[in-house]
């Protein structure tokens, strides 16, 4: 278990972002990472949003699988019903981001009605 | 979830309040419960209620299972804790950057401007102005600690009140015993009621046997560790 990270404001200002993005009349979905194991780039808690077009801000995993994310939030806006995704980062990826193992994340994709 | 629970946890965020929001993975649904109401709120699960509290101390969000089998995902937000120092003395030269390390927003407060002087005081900051008019720019609230250092009442009584009004996690105040008592008999002649009164932690500082300046930092940061982590279980008066 990592240190505890309380989420600043600076750290979860894509909520800021999100509601913004709803308030311009975007569709609009957040992912959330709800459990990790091992090496996993980012903590419990983080976000990323995303809106219909794949505009995104903020983070679940410091890039390994963002792209994956994004595809799967434009499929929650489309459809409406939240995700549960895991992810394995692949100890290649791992070791470019600085991590010398794997780690896995799971991942909430939840469209902001 | 819905715009206007985001709007709401947004608000709550603004305003420097806790709040957890708790979503059902199964079903998606949110709920969002500020600390505050987290004793009124009777719509959240049973299981869920009895764990909330010990989540708003950790500030740990993560998954939670009930023993009905339904997985909930807490987000846990908790407003970054300020310190507000009052006296740019010698311990808080050490005391502001070990608690800047420790993740701590540091302010200094001294209108004595031979003490404030930003060569003695870098990469902090630092108001070298009354408590009274500094206080204005910066409100106390429940997750800012504040440990009065100068020694002076003059400059530290004002700031302690302030402190006990606005229920700050952490109060404490430097001085000998014989010196608190005073400060004790100078605030309750003020108004302040003897269980606030009670709550300044005084002689500032966990009892390690600190000698110097640096030392007593360490002691007086751990005190106000030992507060935020254990927000809510301490008794009044019982430090």
């Amino acid at each position: 278990m990592s240190a505890v990270q309380p989420l600043t404001l600076g750290e979860a200002d894509v909520l800021a972002i999100a509601e913004d993005w709803l308030r311009a009349g975007r569709a609009v979905a957040l992912a959330t990472v709800v459990e990790t194991w091992g090496s996993a780039p980012r903590p419990v808690g983080s976000h990323l949003v995303i809106d219909s077009d794949g505009h995104f801000e903020g983070s679940v995993s410091g890039g390994c699988v963002e792209g994956a994310v994004i595809g799967e939030a434009i499929d929650v806006i489309a459809a409406g019903e939240p995700r549960l995704l895991e992810f394995g980062v692949a100890d290649e990826t791992a070791w470019r981001v600085g991590l010398s193992c794997g780690g896995r994340i799971k991942v909430y994709v939840e469209k902001v009605v | 979830m819905d715009r206007f629970t985001l709007q709401s946890l947004n608000e709550a965020r603004r305003q420097r309040q806790a709040a957890i929001l708790i979503t059902n993975l199964a079903s998606g649904v949110v709920r969002l419960v500020r600390e505050n109401d987290v004793d009124l709120d009777l719509m959240v699960e049973p299981t869920l209620a009895e764990i909330l509290p010990q989540r708003f101390r950790s500030a740990h969000s993560g998954l939670v299972q009930t023993p009905e089998g339904d997985e909930f995902f807490l987000t846990v937000h908790v407003p970054p804790p300020r310190l507000v120092i009052i006296g740019a003395v010698h311990i808080s030269q050490a005391l502001a950057p070990m608690a800047r390390i420790a993740g701590l927003d540091v302010t200094i407060i001294d209108p004595r401007t031979a003490f404030a002087t930003p060569e003695r005081f870098a990469n902090v900051a630092l108001l070298a102005e009354w408590p009274e008019d500094a206080l204005k720019g910066i409100p106390l609230d429940a997750f800012t600690a504040v440990a009065a250092l100068t020694h002076d009442p003059k400059i530290d009584d004002l700031p302690l009140q302030a402190a006990l009004a606005a229920n700050c996690f952490y109060v404490g105040a430097l001085g000998s015993r014989k010196t608190h008592a005073k400060r004790l008999e100078r605030l309750q002649a003020t108004g302040v009621s003897g269980a606030d009164a009670a709550r300044i932690r005084a002689p500032i500082g966990l009892a390690i046997g600190a000698q110097s300046p640096a030392e007593i930092a360490v002691s007086v940061l751990a005190e106000i560790i030992d507060s935020l982590r254990k927000r809510g279980l301490t008794t009044p008066g019982g430090a």
